[in-house]
């Protein structure tokens, strides 16, 4: 016989460590139908007949959030075989708020309080027996953290499962309160309703989406019953949720022991005294988001001179992919030159592009997961959501932009962290603005060739500025034009600090580096093949011209014969308002959207005029032996071949030729339209992965493609903007 | 007085909730009913939210919501 089980609960109260220990790593993670809240399903280890059904976190079953209504939908329609609640112990009387409404509900429940070490530590005595007795279901004490109670809670789950076992009715209302349930009852019976007292106590609470559930007749009829009871314009809701408050309040007077009265300082309040005091706050703060930067993106950690764990295993991948990357070359030597490239530059180089995130991704994660399990995160949001408010987003928000410095994939999967949909919704937008590592190159090469005698360091740190700048605007723009519904209040729990387990921090990251790989991974590989398509092919690949013009054979061209050249002439008009219409600057945004390095690599294939065999040969002339073999030439020898590679790569990524690519000037011939081309860069769709990632944050292709929108909306109307304004000035 | 006014270190018992919809409703299930103990823990360093305890464990809320909560010190 199989079952479902599901677990509900409030948010910190052990439910996803209760649901690893049941599950170990046979679980699925997708999301809930429509909205972005993980669906997280497993079998109990111990038996495969086991469903486990683990339900967002959440306080009530109110349907106040997304969360909420998924929690209780899922009880009341789905009908799981039977519910463990999990109650912390430490906090027990608001945990019991949603036991009651579980119980309501008439779903086969067991109740499991969980912290009972923590509870214990505090003296105090929770009376499991006289709870079970109270509410006529089983309650199991257990210690999710280390797995104590949880095999006796399974076979009582499996027992009530079995039974069918629905829980009594438990006086928690008034006389009068609970008459006019009764009367209300009655009229959701008569009408042929089913979960009729579930629905009775709803519809008196005004629960909107249960009133949109029922006819208006009935509605009415309600309404006529509370209306008799309690007067016109009485307030129902008020009443019920402190009736469950009082009955919860003897409930634990008659079955918990408090070993001290009073508010008790715990080694919990202790730390957050320190972690949130006035003056240390802000700097515990800066130090932990510099070490959260330091350990995924920086190059040199903690100033040591070497990478960052996620940079060291992303060298690391990348390298042993550059050696797969010349074996299978080696394999595909013989065949045809497209058939070699398609292999080597397409389905390698798209392969590495998603595999060459995932250390950055696994790094960050287990951070993530360590801040947001050990409670600090609430206290981040704490303190910085005086500052954020202002711009219409939360102070969670903060972590996603500063990782945006880093990289923008990181940056939109940090947005899960986020408590309202709107607020995900517009940090994934904001952290494309970032000038994330990859755009640093487009800046030093415009920089250091189009802005010689300007102060370099200025216009370079102007482009930092301007992104914060745009950030806010559009945050602010977008919160009172696009999504103006979001409940925006800060009533949050601030949970005590706790060490999270070492195997709930890596069964959460080895989830999102899976979920990061195929989700993300498809929209990345798909889009880099097809780039790579467009700049090697144009119409005489098909019909034989190439292949019998070239030497080789080849049917491929050049990218400036190819269909990316006739597509960049065919929307360099539209770039004709920002200063730069020509079609090679086109192109360039276009290859950026792989990885936004590309636009300097592109641009020194398509002005291949300015990078010639003499022009480069003449170039590194200049340099001596040692400073050749540093910028990559073996043996420090000049070599033609790698010439080209070593000059866009080593030369223009760090601006350092600063009469690299003359004709550049005759495409974009001020410097208003050079800095206009460098903010359009910096705004518009970051590369694919980010978009790949912004896709498995948003669920929808129309939210990711109205997302992206947003970003190159932004980009144009700010380029014109810097075109034309700044036209008058430089 | 509101549990804005309220200084760290302060407690007092809630009188009323002077909110509606689902803000009230949130702020209820929260476990802030009329009769129970709430006593500010502190202000966030930049001046707000606050932070208080309530039936045993801390919750934050802005001092716009704490304004609309009346309490008796």
């Amino acid at each position: 016989m199989s079952y479902t089980i599901a677990l509900a609960g409030n948010p910190n109260c052990g439910k996803t460590t209760l649901f690893n220990d049941l599950t170990g790593s046979r679980q699925r993670v997708g999301n809930w139908p429509g909205v972005t809240v993980d669906k997280k399903e497993g079998t109990y280890k111990k038996d495969k007949g086991i469903n486990i059904m683990d339900l967002p976190g959440t306080y009530s079953l109110s349907p106040y959030s997304a969360e909420e209504i998924i929690a209780r939908d899922y009880i009341v329609k789905e009908k799981p075989d039977a519910v463990i609640d999990i109650v912390d112990g430490t906090s027990i009387e608001r945990n019991l708020y949603l036991t009651l409404q579980i119980l309501e509900t008439g779903v086969p429940t067991v109740i499991a309080l969980n912290m009972m070490d923590e509870v214990e530590a505090r003296g105090d005595k929770i009376g499991a027996e006289k709870l079970s007795e109270i509410f006529g279901v089983p309650v199991v004490p257990i210690v999710a953290r280390n797995g104590k109670g949880i095999l006796e809670l399974m076979a009582e789950a499996v027992e009530v499962a079995k039974g069918k076992k629905t829980p009594k009715k438990l006086p928690v209302f008034d006389e009068k309160l609970q008459g006019t349930i009764d009367d209300a009852k009655k009229l959701l019976d008569d009408a042929g309703e089913t979960d009729s007292q579930w629905k009775a106590i709803k519809l008196l609470e005004n629960d909107e989406n249960i009133a949109g559930q029922v006819t208006e007749e009935l509605k009415k009829r309600v309404g006529e019953v509370a209306e008799k009871a309690y007067g016109s314009g009485a307030d129902l809701e008020a009443a019920v949720a402190d009736q469950r408050y009082q009955y919860i309040a003897k409930v634990v007077k008659d079955a918990v022991k408090k070993g001290t009265t009073g508010h008790v300082e715990t080694k919990s309040d202790k730390l957050d005294k320190i972690l949130t005091n006035r003056i240390l706050a802000l700097p515990i703060f800066a130090v932990v988001m510099y070490l959260l930067f330091a350990c995924t993106n920086s190059e040199n950690f903690l100033f040591l001179g070497i990478n960052s764990p996620g940079i060291w295993l992303a060298g690391i991948v990348e390298s042993i992919w550059g050696w797969l990357t010349d074996l299978v070359a080696g394999l595909v030597g013989g065949a045809s030159p497209w058939v070699y490239s398609l292999v080597v530059d397409g389905i390698m180089e798209g392969l590495g592009a998603i595999l060459g995130f995932i250390p950055l991704v696994l790094v960050l994660y287990i951070l993530i997961s360590f801040l947001e399990d050990c409670g600090y995160m609430a206290r981040i949001a704490f303190v910085l959501d005086r500052i954020f408010r202002r711009f219409g987003l939360s102070g969670r928000s903060f972590i996603p932009l500063l990782q945006g410095f880093g990289c923008s994939v990181p940056a939109v999967m940090a947005t899960r962290t986020l408590e309202s949909e709107k607020d995900r919704k517009i940090t994934t937008i904001l952290a494309g603005f970032m000038p994330c590592g990859a755009k640093l190159p487009i800046f030093a090469l415009f920089v250091s060739t189009l802005f010689v005698d300007s102060n370099q360091t200025l216009v370079t740190y102007s482009l930092y500025i301007f992104s914060i700048v745009v950030a806010i605007i559009v945050s602010l723009l977008l919160n009172k034009f696009v999504y103006k519904d979001g409940a925006s209040n800060f009533i949050m729990e601030l949970p005590q600090y706790r060490i999270p387990t070492l195997k709930s921090i890596l069964i959460h990251g080895w989830e999102k580096v899976k979920g990061f790989a195929v989700k993300a991974g498809t929209v990345i590989f798909v889009s880099t093949i097809l780039i790579w398509f467009l700049s090697g092919f144009n119409f005489d690949s098909f019909n034989g011209t190439n292949a019998a013009e070239s030497e080789d054979g080849s049917v491929m061209c050049e990218m400036n014969d190819s269909f990316m050249a006739s597509i960049g002439n065919v929307i360099a008009p539209i770039f004709k308002p920002l200063g730069f219409g020509e079609w090679r600057p086109a192109v360039g945004v276009v290859t950026g959207w792989i990885a936004k390095e590309n636009v300097v690599v592109t641009f020194a294939q398509l002005y291949d005029e300015d990078v010639t065999d003499e022009y480069l040969e003449e170039y590194f002339a200049q340099y001596s032996s040692e400073e050749l073999e540093e910028l990559g030439f073996e043996d420090g020898e000049y070599d033609a071949e790698a010439a080209g590679d070593i000059y866009s790569e080593g030369v223009l990524f760090e601006g350092g030729d600063e009469n690299a690519l003359p004709h550049m000037k005759d495409d974009i011939k001020t410097k208003a339209a050079a800095y206009a081309y460098m903010v359009f860069n910096l705004l518009c769709m970051p590369c694919f992965a980010a978009v790949g990632a912004m896709k498995r944050e948003l669920k929808t292709w129309k939210e990711t493609g109205k997302a992206v929108a947003v970003q190159m909306v932004t980009a144009y109307v700010v380029a014109l903007l810097v075109n034309v304004v700044g036209g008058l000035f430089l | 007085m509101t549990l804005k006014e309220m200084k760290p270190g302060q407690s007092g018992k809630v009188v009323s909730i002077g909110e509606s919809g689902p803000l009230k409703r949130r702020i209820m299930d929260m476990g802030i009913t009329p009769g129970v103990d709430v006593k500010v823990i502190k202000v966030a360093p930049l001046g707000d939210p606050v932070e208080i305890n309530v039936r045993g464990y801390e919750l934050s809320l802005r001092k716009e919501e704490a304004a609309r909560i009346e309490v008796q010190a």
